[in-house]
């Protein structure tokens, strides 16, 4: 993340905008989407620093202002790291409630436009306008329309990038920020990407900067002048290629409106470092549910179950098994998740994080499904299917397994980063 | 150590004996295998689960013991010459000759490799051929997965005449009853034997007529069941795991009985199966003189046979995995294969057709598939 944000360069670009002919790829993003949220509410706030994150000892930055990034805090960074850095900035704490209000709100002004909507996050999208045209003008056009939407209806800025594959547009969305519109035409696209450093392609890490460093290549342009072979050999076969294409602004990925998720996940950092395997289980508990609901909620079921466990000094253990049926019962992921962490050498080892994930998801309704011996009718799925419809009375949380609501009377070393990662 | 024996008869009692060599030794003299020649050549094996001794009349010119590595041994073996073998011991060398050839092999110190455990006291015997056909039968429902070790045994249950031999993977379960000769009539045994090192050793004892089966029932030998044939002994560990209740898992009432040619069955279920994706079933919808097999639906590839069978009771719509059906129709041995079933929900029954009305000795019980919530 924060490397990524080094490569932002403020302020629109110099120039009258480009042709925007074929250009039918927006790259929509919020401009500092936590924040500038927190700020409707805050007014007095604006123009000072504000920082958006967890205020406990291991929390995380989740988003900073314009005036905060003066300073160097960027999200991702460790808060107490931010405090130093920016010790006169306002420290909000999240409310995820809020900016999933706006961005349902937001994502709704993109489907007015086309129905072949992408959201990447709840700050950023993809649109293809391609069938917009006739109906509301130029992409360009249509990129204003949406920056003058979004600030009528939410009270929020965000920029555009329009190009005619979607990685330049985002990049492009990310050079104009914040507050910008940039077009790169359809023939400057390789004088547009040439310049740029190597780690503003998608998909190059830090690894693969390293290893591209090794060869000498410094920009896209370098990478675009090495024959595809060397790169293959150097970073892989199918990156290698991949990273050439996108070097040349090839990128064959169109604007999907709905990209099945490949995995739903949910992991914890912990304030202070928890060895005690009965807290951890009873960490793997409180995850395994959280991932069952949402599984259930999106009809979808797994076969896969893994967990990830992060040490004291960030060494990553990651353990996964792939079950015979998919489940989305979190009675199954649990039983899973704690022969995995019983299995993995880690217990009573301090640990900072821990995550519980369920992969290779299908649908669950229309899945057949092996039955087993002397498995009663009515099980622990019906159990949590009717822990769903209680939650979505009474709210979430209103049933759960006995052994979290005492963990949560109790003031627990809980509440430091808690996310739901799905990919 | 001085002998000489015949090619053929060392080649096979090597390799018997080889079967249970560890393949990643705990402790290094494990890998070794024990020659031991007297009145008797002995050859022995033991990885601390299983261990093997094969036995066999020689005369030796001078007794003697050598521990040698097993698994280079079984290689040399397996490629000699036909040719009379003599092997001597040469100091702390091995030399084994064959024809022209002559294989000099170093030795591991005898006193450090463990004594072998006792076998049991004797239970009973066995026609090795029924006993290794049986294992078969019941071993094709075990589980595989190690997590759940009581899934991975047969389990054994020693009732007087009566032996019965169970294992189920939770999705279905093989049962078979066969009769033996107890050594004391009231004799009332139970274990759970790992399937892959039963069927194994049931598979290689069947070179003698009869298996004699060594079951403690407390005192020595407990938690170890023996198997003695032809001249090989071996012994296992017993999985330490409480088994399925199973007799409650039998249906307690059928609404449809249909009967299949077993064959055609089998190869129907097959062809159709082609086209089943992983964990997906063959569907069977029965009716009054046929049963209709599909698989695959939606988008995927299709297939649709329809065969010939009979249906006593109402018709019925049930889906399968294929494989576990397949493998109930091949251990039935029967031509007539007869699916009892409730529900497309409940479990379903696959004997073969007696000859004469009378409980079978072999059912297989298999769990539908749920089509979709």
């Amino acid at each position: 993340m924060s490397r990524k944000q080094q490569l932002h360069r403020p302020g629109p670009p110099p120039g009258p905008p480009g042709d925007d002919t074929g250009c039918t790829v927006l790259h929509v993003d919020m401009d500092a989407f936590f924040v500038s949220v927190e700020l409707l509410e805050r007014p007095e706030l604006r123009g000072r620093p504000v920082v958006v994150g967890g205020a406990g000892p291991r929390g995380v930055v989740a988003a900073a202002s314009y005036e905060a990034r003066a300073f160097g805090v960027h999200s991702a960074m460790p808060m107490s790291r931010a405090r130093r850095l920016c010790p006169q900035a306002a420290v909000l704490p999240p409310r995820h409630d809020r900016y999933a209000a706006v961005s349902a709100g937001v994502m709704e002004i993109f489907r007015s436009v086309t129905p072949l909507v992408e959201p990447l996050a709840l700050d950023e999208a993809f649109l293809d306008v391609a069938g917009a045209r006739r109906r509301l003008g130029r992409p360009a056009e249509i990129g204003r329309m949406i920056r003058e939407q979004v600030v009528a209806r939410q009270g929020i800025t965000c920029s555009v990038g329009v190009a005619s594959t979607k990685f330049v547009a985002k990049l492009a969305s990310t050079r104009c920020k914040p507050d910008g519109l940039l077009v790169v035409p359809a023939d400057e696209v390789v004088d547009f990407l040439h310049p740029l450093p190597v780690a503003a392609l998608w998909g190059v890490g830090e690894r693969t900067e390293e290893s591209l460093r090794r060869l000498g290549l410094r920009t896209v342009g370098d990478l675009a002048r090495t024959p595809v072979d060397t790169l293959r050999r150097e970073v892989g076969d199918a990156v290698g290629r991949h990273l050439h294409d996108l070097s040349w602004g090839r990128d064959p990925r169109s604007v999907t409106a709905s990209v099945p998720d490949k995995s739903i996940g949910a992991e914890e950092t912990f304030d202070r470092d928890i060895a005690d395997p009965e807290a951890i289980r009873r960490e793997l508990l409180r995850l395994s549910d959280r991932v069952g609901a949402r599984l259930r909620g999106s009809g979808q079921a797994g076969r896969t179950v893994a967990v990830k466990l992060r040490r004291s000094d960030f060494t990553t253990v990651t353990r996964a098994r792939t079950l015979r049926e998919p489940t989305d019962v979190a009675r199954e992921v649990y039983a899973t998740a704690c022969a995995l962490y019983e299995a993995s050498g880690l217990e009573g080892v301090p640990l900072r994080l821990v995550g519980v994930r369920v992969e290779n998801l299908v649908a669950a309704g229309t899945t057949p499904r092996q039955l087993a011996l002397g498995e009663p009718e009515t099980g622990w799925r019906q159990a949590e299917a009717a822990m769903d419809l209680a939650a979505r009375r009474f709210g979430a949380g209103a049933v759960r397994p006995a052994a979290l609501v005492r963990a949560d009377r109790e003031s627990d070393p809980r509440h430091g980063r808690e996310t739901d990662v799905d990919r | 150590m001085k002998f000489r024996i015949e090619r053929d008869v060392l080649a096979d009692a090597v390799a018997w004996t080889a079967r249970s060599l560890p393949v990643r030794p705990p402790v290094p003299v494990l890998a070794g295998m024990l020659i031991e020649a007297g009145d008797q050549l002995k050859l022995s094996s033991f990885d601390y689960e299983v261990s093997a001794q094969m036995t066999m009349d020689i005369d030796a010119d001078e007794p003697g013991t050598a521990l040698v590595s097993g698994r280079l041994l079984a290689e040399i073996c397996r490629s000699l010459p036909a040719a009379p073998v003599e092997i001597t011991t040469d100091g702390a060398k091995v030399t084994l000759k064959c024809g022209s050839a002559k294989f000099t092999l170093l030795t591991m110190p005898v006193e450090d490799y463990p004594s072998l455990p006792d076998m049991p006291p004797a239970a009973g015997t066995i026609g090795s051929d029924a006993f290794a056909a049986a294992v078969s039968q019941v071993a094709i429902a075990a589980g595989r997965d190690d997590t759940l070790p009581m899934l991975t045994g047969v389990r054994v249950e020693i009732e007087g005449e009566t032996v019965t031999l169970a294992s189920t993977d939770r999705y279905r379960l093989a049962v078979r009853t066969l009769r033996w000769k107890p050594e004391r009539p009231d004799i009332s045994a139970v274990a759970l034997v790992p399937a892959k090192t039963l069927s194994d050793t049931a598979k290689s004892l069947t070179s003698g007529a009869e298996v004699s089966i060594a079951l403690a029932t407390g005192g020595t030998g407990e938690g170890m069941i023996g198997f003695e044939g032809g001249g090989r002994r071996t012994t296992t560990r017993l999985l330490d795991a409480e088994f399925v209740k199973y007799q409650s898992l039998w249906p307690k009432e059928t609404s449809a009985v249909a009967e299949i040619q077993t064959g055609p069955f089998a190869e129907a279920v097959k062809r159709v199966g082609l086209v089943a994706e992983k964990n997906t079933p063959v569907r069977l919808s029965f009716r009054q003189d046929e049963v209709v097999l599909e698989a695959g639906s939606g988008d995927d590839a299709q297939a649709v046979e329809v065969l010939g069978a009979s249906l006593d009771g109402q018709d019925i719509d049930i889906a399968f995995n294929p494989n576990f059906l397949l493998d109930g129709l091949s251990a039935i041995g029967s031509d007539v294969a007869r699916l009892a079933m409730t529900t497309s929900t409940k479990p379903a029954v696959i004997t073969g057709k007696p000859a004469d009305e009378g409980d079978p000795d072999y059912r297989y019980l298999i769990m539908p598939i749920r089509l979709s919530s």
